[in-house]
């Protein structure tokens, strides 16, 4: 099936609005419409945007009015640091729920269905294997409330794939990303003058470069990818290499025990290592991403070069922050471009080719 | 997608591992290559031709090439035996090869050993990771399937081998279609003997067992990898190939059962052999 229409969920986010930006560059991709609670973040040319929470009766009408043919799940949070646990949950339990219901039923013209994933669904033990793949389970239950969320919205898209066999439903399961636009408490925690850690451990750590996030969700748009998908890049290090490749030491302020009370130490000082953090900072988590790469996607970069591409962006960051004006959407101006008859679609677009190539 | 995902097919499976990147020296299991080469030339260089005088047979058993699971018996609180055999791959084979050994997950939960152990080749005894080293990756592994219960038993019990565990490690060797390589070591045992427990600093401390060995605890933290100087003999023995039961041997519980003991008896026997032939523990 050749997806078409499609509605990207959580367009404000910074992988949603990323999304767009880049279906919108495909051709074959007709209608591209956006919705989310909150005003998008980044430029939109072609897509369109609607204000709308996860309540499943109005996706449905606009699922229904716009014929959409692929619905991309992209509102997944991953980050207990963005939000409060209960909006987390309203977010990822609940407004994954809703999304499913208003994508499924007899009449749905919705064909095909890519879900935000992460790879805290496997968590992260002691006893785990050195590579998840997709087949397993984790071998104990949630520890925290985000991955108990996150756990829930993927058996809940595995569900509804079993309810609906005519839907192709595509799970992505993505590792820590990172790269030089992307701020996560991982990002914030590596872009600290030295690189905290638990005293006694050296996690291994595989990232993917926010670039990857982004192609391999529209490689599962304009692919069809049944099933799940690890998507992490290839190469999992040491924290203590990540540390060496960003030029920085790795400095165990935390202690092997009582470590979440260190952590809350920390937490007057502006340093902010949320839970899942924590585990991931004593036992360290690798995906087997082949699953991915036999569907065809290449990876851009290497869970080493994504981390030097982050190094690069933390030495000019300092020098581009006083350039840089924050984008802010303006609904009148963005809706005066796309719906005014005063707008002449083709001048506005070979004036816009010849200002990119002056 | 009801059906849960399945890895993609054998061949695929190795076309798709990552590629090496040769700037790095850490591989993708943690292991670093120069934590390894200063432990080697500190400590294992000397052990290995100048303590236990290391003396190998049968390096021709180990193969050149492709996925093969090392059986071998397992002695010393702070066992020597990996090391060593993972030495002796390195000194006498005509190829040396890296030497992967399964630990129990314990050591990736404590502090300190966490990061040595996986340095220096250690990876967590999953069933999965056994089987990507061996079958996709097509590298050398060593198991202890007597695990923690060979390493803790006490001097009056050497050469006794345990239990060999539930036999998983002949079930990874089946399915990874990797031949068995039994390797009797001889000289762990009387390297650093282990006379009693103590199990009170053993919970309070929090490690798997908390020995009295002739240097530990007396010789303070230090003492723990203060080794006798037993002379050493490895030996490996001849292969079992494991693609010789057909398409799914390891769903005959009863034949990996089997095949575990005769890898046991084996090294078993080839211990009494060569203890038969042992004039002295510390000159051989």
């Amino acid at each position: 099936m050749n997806s078409r229409r499609v509605l990207i969920t959580g367009v404000s986010t910074f992988w949603g609005g990323r999304l767009a930006r880049a279906l919108e560059q495909d051709p074959r991709i007709e209608t591209i419409i956006g919705v989310a609670p909150e005003d998008p973040t980044c430029a939109l040319e072609r897509a369109e945007y609607v204000r709308v929470g996860t309540q499943h009766a109005l996706l449905r009408r606009i699922v229904q009015a716009a014929a959409i043919d692929t619905v991309v799940d992209t509102r997944l949070m991953v980050d207990s640091a963005a939000a409060s646990s209960r909006a987390i949950h309203e977010n990822n339990a609940i407004g994954t729920m809703n999304v499913l219901a208003a994508c499924g039923g007899p009449d749905s013209p919705v064909r095909k269905v890519v879900f935000k994933s992460s790879a805290h669904y496997y968590g992260c033990e002691r006893d785990d294997p050195s590579f998840f793949t997709e087949s397993m389970r984790r071998p104990h239950p949630p520890r925290t409330r985000l991955e108990a969320d996150i756990v829930e919205a993927d058996d809940a898209v595995r569900g509804f794939a079993g309810r609906n066999p005519g839907v192709t439903v595509t799970t992505l399961r993505f590792v820590n990303g990172i790269g030089p636009e992307l701020r996560t408490s991982h990002t914030r925690l590596l872009a600290l003058p030295a690189v905290p850690g638990i005293l006694g451990f050296d996690p291994r750590y595989q990232f993917i470069h926010e670039d990857d996030i982004v192609g391999a969700l529209r490689h599962a748009v304009t692919q069809e990818l049944p099933g799940i998908y690890n998507a992490g890049a290839d190469g999992v290090l040491a924290l203590s290499e990540v540390a060496g490749l960003l030029g920085k030491p790795l400095a165990p302020v935390l202690p092997p025990w009582g470590t979440s009370l260190a952590a809350a130490g920390l937490r007057p000082l502006g340093v902010r290592i949320p839970e899942e953090v924590q585990r991931q900072l004593r036992y360290g988590r690798g995906l087997d991403n082949r699953r991915l790469k036999a569907a065809g996607y290449r990876f851009a970069y290497t869970t080493r070069e994504a981390v030097e591409r982050f190094g690069e962006a933390l030495r000019v960051a300092p020098l581009e922050a006083a350039q840089a004006a924050p984008y802010r959407y303006e609904r009148e101006v963005e809706e005066f471009l796309r719906y005014s008859p005063s707008v002449r679609r083709g001048a506005d677009e070979s004036a816009a080719a010849g200002r990119s190539s002056n | 997608m009801s059906e849960p995902a399945a890895l993609p097919a054998p061949d695929e499976r190795r076309r798709h591992l990552p590629a090496l990147e040769p700037e790095r020296q850490v591989t993708d299991w943690g292991r670093s290559e120069r934590v390894e080469g200063a432990m080697d030339r500190l400590l294992y260089d000397f052990l290995y031709h100048y303590w236990f005088r290391v003396e190998v047979e049968g390096i021709e058993h180990v193969p050149t090439t492709g996925g093969a699971l090392l059986v071998s018996n397992h002695a010393g609180a702070v066992p020597p035996d990996a090391p060593m055999i993972a030495k002796a791959i390195k000194e006498e084979h005509p190829r040396p090869r890296p030497l992967h050994l399964t630990v129990e997950h314990f050591f990736k939960g404590y502090p300190g050993l966490s990061m040595l152990v996986a340095k220096i080749g250690g990876v967590p005894a999953h069933p999965a990771n056994v089987h990507r080293l061996l079958h996709d990756e097509e590298q050398l592994v060593l198991v202890f399937p007597e695990g923690r219960k060979g390493s803790e038993k006490l001097y009056k019990d050497r050469y006794r081998l345990r239990r060999f565990g539930r036999g998983g490690f002949v079930e990874a060797a089946m399915r990874a279609r990797a031949p068995i390589v039994p390797v009797a070591v001889v000289g762990a045992e009387e390297a650093q003997p282990i006379f009693a427990h103590v199990r009170l600093l053993q919970k309070l401390t929090g490690l798997i067992y908390f020995p009295i060995t002739p240097t530990f605890p007396a010789l303070g933290l230090a003492g723990i990898t203060g080794y006798l100087p037993a002379k050493f003999r490895i030996r490996f023995l001849e292969p079992i190939p494991t693609d010789q039961w057909g398409e799914a041997p390891w769903e005959d519980r009863g034949l990996v059962q089997e095949v575990a003991e005769e890898v046991r008896a084996r090294i078993q026997e080839d211990l009494i052999d060569q203890l038969a032939h042992r004039r002295s523990a510390w000159l051989g």
